[in-house]
């Protein structure tokens, strides 16, 4: 019998399909990853045990810095045709008598990162252009008992959203009075359960440390 | 110039037919590669854990303070640079000139840890115990149950201490998360934040070394 011989095929292995397919999961997952905006401040968060996720919305989030400004951030709700944001801004408005224009309620809407804007100089931050300038209006939530204006943010905040859940994010060098301020506020306003932000340590202690 | 561009299309015709149409993928599935890998790993990575924690009612002042026996009371203080001091028991009003000595320790394994395991054995060991079996298999049950079947070991237990945590104003907030974690990891059943006295900030001041700033007029 004569040998068969092969037919000499060039290496090369049809890509496309392995293309197409990459292509479809990198759209989706490109689609599907939420962009982090820039924080106004870094926070090293401390480590714990916890292994619950943070949820994906109804959080409102009290971020407190190394340097003891504090800053308020929270979402639009579950569904974005909720605008909690914009509800939100608008009864603050009202309550220190400024007067916001839907634009600007929209623009405060679609701006995620936390803020630290006293509401007297929110219209010039809202009227900002360059996001670069923006860092030099957030000194800060005032939280003096005088003027609690973080205390009005989280009672108008759950007035909108009933269902919110508060969350604190602080940096492990953030000073323990200003701490005991924001959970004074969070008590006097009924928050009585919250969260605490933090990284995840695997510590495991064995029954044998126990027993000895 | 016009003549080389000439001779490259003319020869880039020619060869149009022989070459099939295939264009070299690899490059581009390389990329495409390292992108997902890239979206995968920070979509599931970046989600922060939280903590859990909650605080009692305001007390209403015509409500009597709840009552606990003094000697399961261990008090924590969370001191300055990172240190933590520890006295167990109460203080009567008449000691105040003879305050107990407070024990300094650290937040690592071997430090407070190991102090509030010893206190807290019987219903360490009755948790691990009852982890450990869910682990094995022995015990089928939800993640949901297993957390109220937990909290309900803490429930009844009345043998482990009675745990105050106490800042002084020179700590910081890496301390209290750092403390609340090893309540949670030791088991302990019983544990509250509660504000720093005058008697305690004046204890810390001492152990550490501080010269005591203002106190007379909180003495009273």
């Amino acid at each position: 019998m004569p040998k068969i011989k092969l037919p000499t095929k060039s290496p090369h292995i049809d890509m496309t399909p392995m293309v197409d397919l990459f292509s479809v999961v990198l759209t989706f997952l490109m689609l599907t990853a939420t962009m982090r905006p820039t924080e106004p401040a870094p926070i090293d968060t401390p480590a714990s045990i916890s292994e619950k996720k943070t949820p994906d919305a109804n959080i409102m989030t009290l971020v407190l810095s190394k340097d003891d400004r504090v800053f308020l951030n929270f979402d639009n709700g579950p569904d974005t045709i909720l605008k909690f944001r914009y509800k939100v801004l608008a009864l603050m408005g009202s309550r220190y008598n400024i007067e916001f224009t839907p634009a600007e309620l929209t623009k405060f809407e679609k701006y995620s990162a936390s803020l630290g804007v006293p509401i007297l100089k929110m219209k010039e931050f809202l009227a900002i252009k360059d996001p670069k300038q923006m860092s030099a209006f957030q000194a800060g939530i005032p939280i003096d008992s005088t003027d609690n204006q973080l205390a009005m943010w989280i009672l108008f905040t759950r007035q909108v959203n009933p269902n919110v859940q508060a969350c604190i994010k602080g940096d492990t060098k953030t000073g323990y009075p200003i701490v005991k301020k924001v959970f004074k506020i969070l008590q006097d306003y009924k928050v009585k359960q919250f969260n605490l932000v933090t990284s995840l340590e695997a510590t495991k202690i064995n029954l044998a440390e126990i027993q000895k | 110039m016009a003549e080389i561009i000439q001779e490259e299309k003319g020869g880039g015709k020619k060869k149009a037919k022989k070459h099939a149409p295939h264009i070299d993928m690899t490059p581009m599935v390389d990329l495409m590669c390292l992108l997902i890998t890239f979206f995968m790993l920070t979509s599931a990575l970046s989600k922060p854990k939280i903590m859990q924690i909650i605080l009692p009612d305001a007390q209403k002042s015509n409500e009597p303070a709840p009552r606990f026996l003094g000697s399961r009371t261990l008090n924590i203080v969370l001191g300055p640079d990172n240190k933590v001091y520890t006295y167990s028991g109460t203080v009567k009003p008449e000691e105040y000139n003879n305050l107990p000595p407070l024990t300094e320790t650290n937040y690592s394994a071997t430090g407070v840890r190991q102090m509030l395991l010893d206190r807290n054995r019987t219903l360490a060991k009755k948790i691990a115990d009852f982890k450990d079996q869910v682990l094995t298999g022995k015990i089928v049950l939800s993640p949901d149950s297993v957390q109220s079947a937990i909290a309900k070991l803490k429930k009844v237990d009345d043998t482990g201490p009675l745990v105050l945590i106490k800042a002084y104003k020179g700590s910081n907030y890496g301390n209290m998360v750092d403390i609340l974690d090893e309540m949670n990891i030791c088991g302990i059943a019983l544990y509250m934040l509660v504000d720093i006295t005058w008697y305690e900030e004046k204890m810390v001041e001492t152990a550490a070394g501080i010269t005591s700033t203002a106190k007379a007029a909180s003495t009273k």
